[in-house]
């Protein structure tokens, strides 16, 4: 077969895709280092600047500031999510009706809009309107009326809280096609030596499903260090600027400020930052691939 | 060592009790915000920006909607945005990741290696860092603020997913079929289109689903790239309603909106649960 298979004919049925990624991702890439270098602004300007934009960014202590509090949401966050989502799928994993219903309602929300959930949450956590805080005080789980967008912490609990509920099923479906995947022969074997259910949870099916966690904390972590419709929905940056994430401070400095080499020089370094953790990404499931 | 797994009868039944209140819970909770966010749709707008509020309406209303419909350029024209850069990104896609999967799955290509991981780069690089230089060079030719630009924007998001799975696609045809053809003197086209392309159909669908719900909701470029309140999508209508006239947040309205937006989305995962679950397990770990 070899013989018809043209090694070039491949390439073309190739190539589309190709130029499409290299224009549209690569070529901008490079733009944007390049831009970087200068002062350009969506006003004008474009004159080449060098390192200044870093030098910049490294002392504007409102990028660190950014960053640090994307960190911190991402550290917050990702436990949250990957703890939860794993006892729902341990909840959830059996075919029984009922458990297949709740799997398919805690997946519903993932198919909705980021911006759209936020908007109804944002609506949800109002303090005037909202029924949420209405919710707390009838069941009598708070005593007063917590206020959610007035300060940092609790601003963040109130992303965290709307994140979590638009999101649990994505991490949840994973661990559920990795628990049921798992031979159920080294279960029944661990039943008949004794082990209960939690010594099997934690014998068996987590190690069992350890790539998964990995990766689904991977792909998790790299969303929410990317955050940006939640905040800028939910919060707008506020209070006084202390919950802009970091692509939203680009966001801000590029196209509020048109700052647009400043902004480029802040992407380069989220980049970097991301990259690293997507190129982990990227060879463990390609490892995977293999196996 | 008996007696640790095997639970008397009462017990095993309170347990099973346990877990099915456990799971009314949680569908309480994922059910329960769409549902306050429909019954306040419902409301009338005075009763929806009431304070307190109350969880059920005390009398129907479609005002809200009516106002959604009519919301500046009107919601038609909004949806049909939404449509537009939606279809355009599943046409793109497909002319894109089909031959692409082709291509990968049956031909020994020259640095497979590398083209693959070329075809991932949108994967590692995230889209929020190279929009600033897109926008720039959609603007010298354009693009900014049409839909065909936005259109781009959700295809790179959604090709490599796309080209992953039609790669897997094409890779599970057994080689037999394909060799038959091709000593019947088929070209590698004739065999693309008359005997991969109806055994692909899945995978096709998958592509189409995926591609419609991410662009149907995507955010930041649509409010970065349309900047003209006509040419907006349905997610960035949605914050304009929010910020209303005034200041005042039309609360009743921006429910209405909402309840817009997630049901064709909504609809779409419960008529096609299966081909989006599978997809979504295809293309995220493996």
């Amino acid at each position: 077969m070899a013989s018809i298979r043209n090694r070039h004919l491949g390439l073309i049925y190739v190539a589309p895709a190709l130029i499409f990624v290299i224009a549209f991702v690569l070529y901008p890439l490079g733009q944007l280092v390049y831009l970087s270098l200068t002062d350009t602004s969506l006003l004008g300007g474009g004159e080449w600047v060098g390192l200044e934009n870093y030098e910049k960014a490294f002392a504007d202590k409102s990028f660190w500031r950014a960053l640090w509090f994307t960190v911190k949401y991402t550290v917050v966050i990702t436990p949250i999510l990957m703890g939860l989502g794993f006892a729902l799928a341990l909840l959830t994993s059996n075919n029984s009706p009922l458990r297949l219903f709740t799997r398919a309602t805690i997946f519903l929300p993932v198919v909705i809009g980021l911006g759209t959930s936020s908007l109804l949450w944002y609506w949800l956590l109002d303090q005037q309107v909202g029924l949420f805080n209405k919710i707390l005080l009838d069941l009598h789980l708070v005593e007063e009326m917590p206020v959610w967008f007035t300060k940092a912490d609790p601003a963040l609990a109130a992303v965290i809280i709307s994140v979590t509920w638009k999101v649990i099923g994505f991490g949840m479906i994973l661990f559920v096609a990795a628990i049921q995947s798992i031979n159920s022969e080294v279960l029944e074997a661990a039943i008949i030596d004794g082990a209960n259910y939690w010594q099997r949870v934690w014998k068996i099916i987590i190690p069992l499903s350890m790539r998964t966690l990995l990766l689904a904390t991977l792909i998790s972590a790299i969303g929410s260090m990317l955050a940006f419709d939640q905040f800028y929905i939910m919060t707008g940056g506020n209070p006084r600027g202390q919950t802009f994430t970091s692509v939203y401070w680009i966001y801000q400095n590029s196209f509020i400020s048109f700052k647009l080499g400043y902004g480029a020089a802040l992407s380069i370094i989220l980049t970097a930052i991301i990259l690293f953790f997507s190129a982990i990404q990227v060879f463990l499931s390609n490892r995977s691939g293999t196996e | 060592m008996s007696a640790i797994s095997q639970k008397s009868a009462p017990m095993a039944r309170a347990q099973r009790y346990l877990i099915g209140a456990v799971c009314v819970l949680v569908i309480t909770l994922m059910l329960g915000p769409i549902a306050l966010s429909f019954f306040a749709s419902i409301k009338t707008p005075a009763e929806a920006s009431a304070s307190p509020p109350n969880y059920l309406p005390q009398s129907l209303s479609t005002e809200n909607y009516q106002k959604v419909i009519d919301y500046q350029a009107g919601l038609f024209t909004y949806a049909s945005n939404s449509f537009l850069v939606a279809g355009m990104a599943i046409v793109l896609c497909l002319v894109l990741a089909v031959p692409a999967g082709y291509g990968l799955a049956r031909f020994r290509l020259p640095g497979k290696e590398v083209i693959f991981v070329l075809l991932l780069a949108p994967l590692m690089i995230p889209y929020q860092a190279i929009l600033t230089p897109i926008y720039l060079n959609f603007s010298k030719i354009g693009l900014a603020n049409s839909h065909l630009g936005l259109a781009i924007v959700h295809a790179v998001l959604q090709l490599p997913f796309s080209i992953y799975l039609m790669r897997n696609a094409f890779e599970a045809i057994p080689r037999e079929i394909e060799e038959a053809a091709l000593i019947d003197g088929a070209t590698s086209l004739q065999v693309l289109r008359r005997i991969f392309l109806p055994l692909v159909i899945p995978g096709v669908v998958t592509v189409m689903l995926f591609t419609f719900i991410n662009s149907w909701n995507e955010f930041l470029a649509a409010l970065i790239f349309m900047n003209k309140e006509s040419s907006f999508t349905v997610p960035i209508m949605l914050v304009s309603v929010r910020t209303g006239r005034l200041g005042a947040v039309d609360w009743g309205a921006l429910q209405a909106g909402v309840i817009v937006s997630i049901l064709p989305c909504i609809l779409i995962y419960v008529l096609l649960q299966k081909y989006y679950v599978s997809g979504f397990l295809n293309g995220a770990v493996k």
